[in-house]
């Protein structure tokens, strides 16, 4: 079986269910697929999908990595709120936009490694370790703006979150790009190996050499990476930052969408691209409950029962009986578990 | 004693597991007022055994009668409600409850719904009392000593059970005062009539303590005496000896290469774990380490490698200093280590045949410069044909393959980055008799090739084929050295048996 | 001294050092009308609070309750508005919709074995979805029997008030320190906290305690939604977004370790009044800004966590010594 093959099938969940997901948003509005060019930009329900999925798919890149490690990162939508303001607070100040966007981003990183230094050196658990921040976060974002909504008028700025390069609206670009660089990082270098490794087995990574603090580390600060950028897009997108609301509970959408591609909780092999496809049809859901007319408040009730049957789909009970299943029909418990790129 | 009617008494005892036979028709017979060392090596069965006793395996053939009456416990629970209790090493209570709570969990004195801490504490304070220890009992369980805990576990296991005690290594974290501590609560219990299955791997306090000896070993009854009727170094022949008598060497090589030491060990030692030691390796040697469970032979390769750091003296390679800090320095200065427990600290177990192959080199190289697939992929086939590892293809998990061919993706792990000096801690234990020969020749194939190896077993014939030189080790500290033609079982036997008799530094040299 | 009291120690002598400042820039503070408004304001908080103090002492979380407060909030007052019923009769139809709420997270959690983190977020999806289908506008509660709760307080000396929820929550703390305390419930809470397999051996019947636990905290979590109900007299399903995250805080703060097994219900009342106390300081101040709030509370957590830790490493520390003198 070869490595493209094998990719392939372990996305054809996610790739069958985000079809399904557009399929059943196509028949009851026949004008889903629909697109079409004005003012150089690219128009259309699909497109929005991708346009407004920007900061979760974002958010889910870093989060697989986190996850991937057997960690969470809950302060990822505090790190948006932060990183935003951040950017606001900059070009209100009259700064370039290249100095402010490195402002952001290193204030992102420093994040990661707040987040990085309290999981692999104090070793608190990642999900302790990282409320403080999804805590606090907020309250320093509002600092940043003194609570206010600050915004701004920053062309530059203000043309990452709504411009288009060549018709394609850029928040889309941006994900694309980050998930496709991440992702060729992780697996053309030996990143992703050995973060699996470490998710699957810790102490036997260790004993093998593999050097587990600073990839933690390095892993967190990735994830605040992840959430920067999210953040410029957001602030970028209102032409002002909302330290209350930028990123709210995107924390966890982004996990729902980690989840929903297939990487598991207890940490192990992971996949960015099934991560971002997650991504989209948690967007994907959002925008067909508006489109097809029923309330958006169905929408988190959707949302709900899709963790429910994940839930019961990734449950170590349901899950050995599955393969116990597998094994009595065809006796090769060599496929039970896929196997990424 | 033995004209007495048996407590417990267990017939044809057999469990086995997929591919492993972990016990093979072992007999087990406990009287009242008895005191009945279990001994053996891991993976002698000696924790099978307990666990059908207890319920925590269901057992798969054999009978098992208490007072005469056959039983067939579900889980532990049931087994306590029988009259069979258990405590274990890693005392098994709640540290963050108070020792009252510890004692009467699941029993509390309750009036109109409420527990009255006042009774509660009362009643712990007298079940205490009849072991001798007062203490305040509204404390939480991790203010006391492991000794007191171990009282405490033991009030609460014959409080519930009251006919068959199991002190499953109860000893292994005590000191001396500690241990005749609990060797008062053992013999008060004994005085009581009930029966008491002792496991430790100290024999000093297998011969204080126990009236009787069972040993065990590979799933098999070896055999079961009166204390009294054995001595040390047959109790360590039945426990480690010869078990076939296939023809194999009488004593070690006596090819021990020439030349000035490779890697020089001065004073290193680890304080509570192992006790400073030399030691000089050359090049193309094996150097066998010889000793029981919890002698000090795993916590030897452990500092070595630096997985825990010593604390005292150095290593020298040519005249210079090597830092030996962590196993990533170990791994830098050439060293490699297969661990004893291969599924915890050695194979990633969902990772791929190549991956696991990969991973220590990978690692050494630092994650910017990856292998490339196809050199990955040719490494991986390689090793596969090498060391003939059972797998379908190198992208199988690891962790679906069977023990000895994991032992194999271990080795190749480290193979792969081309060690000057190769720690292998156990690597046959448990795993099939083919992978086991295959195993043993490798490790000569790899010493021809000027390799130095440093080789842990509890197979005594084993290190015998293939040991230049065999460290014993008692009690944590190294005790004599072996060469050549010294290496035979019965020399290390004998020393391995010999009685506590005072320091033995100056043997390791 | 137990170690394990040190947390909640250092609670108190913070609590109370924190009001000895408030006091001396404002001696108004220490009124018994500032007290008396400190429990009504955070009476849904201190509520809810209590049974997350149940949940992380027993090594789980529940991030439900903030959705299921606004869930009840909108049940209410929904109810109210489009049916006659009397507002106990719809009190004790909501108690038992969350309760069974809880006790269904709890058995999703034991038999399915999945991490309470990922189950009690479908639950908070769930409950506040829920709260949206019912309505998403903010519906005022206007029944004459909401009134005459409102009016109910007790004067305490000093012409401070104590209020009815302000009561509610007080004796919520006391029947929650009973029960962690003083009856086999609780003693089994600690016990599947201190260790599942363990607690498993020694005969604590895991999946009932379990279900039992969230049960609980979806009981509280409709208790203070009707609390909140009282005190705003009205339902609206984007209120309380977050308040699971300063249950948590208050947990912590209050001396609960979060990876369970120890912990005080008492500690987790004086957590919430610090949190109520930083709150009202910054009003007494005028100048000060309310996200300070936020970032004081992520410290004390983060001080908090910071010597959860050390304590642990110590005894970690103390019991390796033990084991290296033999």
């Amino acid at each position: 079986m070869s490595a493209a093959s094998r990719f392939l099938r372990r996305i054809t969940p996610q790739l069958v269910t985000l079809a399904a997901v557009l399929a059943s948003i196509a028949i009851v509005f026949p004008g889903f697929f629909e697109i079409s060019i004005a003012n150089g930009r690219l128009y259309g329900s699909a497109i929005d999908i991708l346009n407004r999925g920007a900061p979760v798919a974002l958010l889910a890149i870093g989060m697989t990595l986190v996850i991937a490690t057997k960690g969470i990162d809950l302060s990822v939508g505090a790190v948006m709120a932060i990183c935003g303001a951040v950017a606001a607070s900059a070009v209100d100040r009259g700064m370039g936009l290249v100095p402010t966007l490195a402002l952001a981003i290193g204030t992102g990183l420093a994040c990661g490694l707040w987040n990085g230094i309290l999981v692999a050196v104090l070793k608190i658990q990642p999900i302790v370790a990282t409320l403080i921040l999804m805590v606090a976060g907020r309250g320093i974002a509002q600092l940043i703006t003194e609570g206010a909504i600050l915004t701004f008028r920053h062309e530059g700025l203000i043309f990452i979150g709504s411009g288009t390069f060549l018709t394609v609206p850029m928040p889309v670009l941006i994900w694309l790009f980050t998930g496709v660089i991440v992702a060729l990082v992780v697996r053309r270098t030996a990143l992703g190996m050995l973060i699996e490794a470490i998710g699957i087995n810790p102490r036997a990574s260790m004993l093998a050499g593999v050097n587990t603090r600073v990839l933690l580390i390095a892993v967190y600060m990735a994830s605040s990476l992840c959430a920067a950028i999210a953040g410029i897009i957001a602030a970028a997108d209102i032409r002002g930052a909302d330290a209350n609301n930028a990123g709210l509970w995107l924390e966890l959408d982004a996990i729902l969408a980690v989840v929903i591609g297939g990487t598991s909780l207890l940490g192990g092999r992971f996949s960015i691209v099934a991560s971002l496809i997650g991504a989209m049809i948690i967007q994907a859901v959002n925008t067909g409950i508006l489109l097809s007319g029923f309330p958006p408040e169905f929408n988190l009730v959707i949302k709900a029962g899709i963790v429910l049957v994940i839930l019961v789909l990734q449950s170590p009970t349901v899950q050995s009986a599955f393969i116990y299943f597998r094994r009595n029909k065809q006796s090769s418990p060599a496929d039970a578990k896929t196997v990424v790129q | 004693m033995s004209g007495s009617q048996p407590l417990l008494r267990a017939t044809a005892v057999t469990k086995t597991f997929p591919g492993t036979i972990a016990l093979d028709k072992v007999d087990f017979t406990l009287h009242p007022g008895e005191v009945h060392a279990l001994l053996g090596e891991n993976g002698a069965g000696k924790s099978t055994l307990i666990k059908c006793l207890t319920g925590a395996y269901r057992r798969d053939g054999g009978d098992i009668l208490l007072d005469g009456m056959p039983i067939d416990p579900r889980n532990t629970l049931e087994a306590q409600s029988f009259g069979i209790g258990t405590v274990y090493q890693e005392v098994n209570l709640l540290p963050n409850l108070s020792v009252a709570e510890n004692l009467l969990l699941g029993h509390q004195p309750v009036r109109f719904g409420m527990i009255s801490g006042r009774t509660m504490n009362a009643a712990a304070r007298t079940m205490l009392a009849q072991y001798g220890l007062d203490i305040d009992v509204s404390r939480n369980l991790d203010n006391f000593s492991v000794a007191v805990q171990q009282v405490v576990a033991i009030a609460r296991a014959v409080s519930l059970s009251g006919k068959v005690l199991i002190l499953d290594e109860p000893t292994a974290s005590l000191d001396a005062q500690e241990v005749q501590m609990l060797f008062e609560v053992v013999r008060s219990l004994k005085e009581r009539q009930l029966g008491i299955v002792f496991i430790s791997h100290f024999l000093d306090q297998v011969f204080e303590i126990s009236d009787r000896i069972t040993v065990l070993r590979n799933g098999r009854l070896v055999g079961a005496e009166a204390t009294a009727d054995v001595d040390r170094v047959r109790l360590v022949n039945m426990m480690l000896g010869r078990e076939l008598k296939q023809e194999t060497r009488e004593s070690g090589r006596t090819d021990r290469p020439e030349g000035m030491p490779a890697i020089r060990f001065q004073g290193f030692g680890k304080s509570g774990r192992i006790a400073p030691f030399d030691l000089d390796i050359r090049a193309g040697e094996v150097v066998g380490v010889a000793g029981l469970l919890g002698s000090g032979r795993t916590e030897t390769a452990e500092v070595l490698f630096g997985v825990t750091p010593h604390d005292s003296g150095k290593v020298e390679e040519k005249g210079a200093t090597l830092p030996l800090g962590s196993p990533r320095d170990a791994i830098a200065g050439g060293f490699g280590f297969c661990p004893e427990d291969r599924k915890g600290d050695g194979i990633v177990g969902d990772l791929s045949v190549r991956e696991n192959i990969v991973l220590a080199l990978q690692a050494r190289r630092g994650w910017t410069k990856p292998l490339p697939a196809r050199a990955q992929a040719a490494m991986a086939e390689e090793f596969i044909r090498r060391l003939d590892i059972r797998t379908p293809d190198a992208e199988k998990p690891v962790g679906l393959l069977s023990g000895g061919n994991q032992q194999k993706v271990l080795l190749a792990r480290w193979l792969a980055t081309h060690p000057r000096f190769l720690i292998l801690d156990e690597p046959t234990r448990g795993i099939d008799v083919g992978a086991h020969a295959e195993i043993i020749r490798l490790i000569e194939e790899l010493c021809a090739q000027g390799m130095s190896l440093l080789v842990i077993s509890s197979e005594l014939d084993e290190l015998v084929a293939y040991s230049h030189r065999v460290i014993v080790v008692r009690d944590r500290r190294h005790v004599a050295e072996l060469v050549g033609e010294d290496i035979t079982t019965d020399n290390m036997v004998a020393a391995i048996a010999r009685p506590d008799a005072g320091r033995a530094d100056e043997a390791a040299t | 001294m137990n170690a394990r009291s040190l947390p909640l120690l250092a609670t108190v002598i913070i609590f109370l050092l924190a009001y000895a400042v408030c006091y001396s820039q404002y001696p108004a503070m220490l009124s018994t009308r500032v007290i008396g408004n400190l429990l009504t304001d955070n009476a849904f908080l201190g509520i809810v609070a209590v049974g997350m103090t149940f949940v992380i002492i027993s090594g789980g979380i529940d991030l439900s309750v903030g959705s299921v407060i606004a869930f009840s909030g909108v049940f209410i007052a929904v109810l109210l508005r489009d049916t006659g019923l009397h507002p106990v009769a719809v009190f004790a139809m909501l108690l038992v919709i969350t309760t069974l709420f809880g006790a269904a997270m709890g058995a999703t959690i034991h038999y399915l074995e999945m991490p309470p983190f990922i189950v009690t977020l479908a639950g908070m999806f769930l409950a506040r979805g829920m709260a949206y289908v019912l309505t998403i506008d903010s519906v005022p509660i206007t029944h004459e029997f909401y009134g005459r709760l409102q009016d109910f307080y007790y004067l305490m000396p000093g012409r401070g008030r104590l209020t009815l929820i302000g009561g509610i929550m007080l004796l919520v703390f006391l029947t929650g320190m009973i029960l962690a305390h003083r009856t086999r419930f609780g003693m089994n809470v600690y016990a599947l906290g201190g260790g599942v397999q363990t607690a498993r051996l020694m005969g604590v019947p895991v999946a009932r305690t379990t279900i039992q636990i969230y049960a609980l905290s979806g009981f509280l979590a409709g208790l203070s939604g009707i609390v909140f109900s009282i005190y705003t007299s009205a339902g609206y399903s984007l209120s309380t977004v977050g308040v699971e995250l300063d249950a948590i805080a208050a947990v912590v703060i209050g001396g609960t370790l979060l990876t369970g097994g120890s912990g005080f219900v008492a500690g987790t009342l004086i957590g919430v009044m610090i949190m109520g106390l930083i709150q009202t300081y910054i009003i007494f101040d005028g100048t000060l800004s309310s996200w300070w709030t936020k970032i004081v509370i992520g410290f004390l957590l983060f001080a908090f966590i910071v010597l959860q830790k050390g304590l642990v490493w110590i005894a970690d520390r103390n019991a390796g010594a033990l084991k290296s003198a033999r």
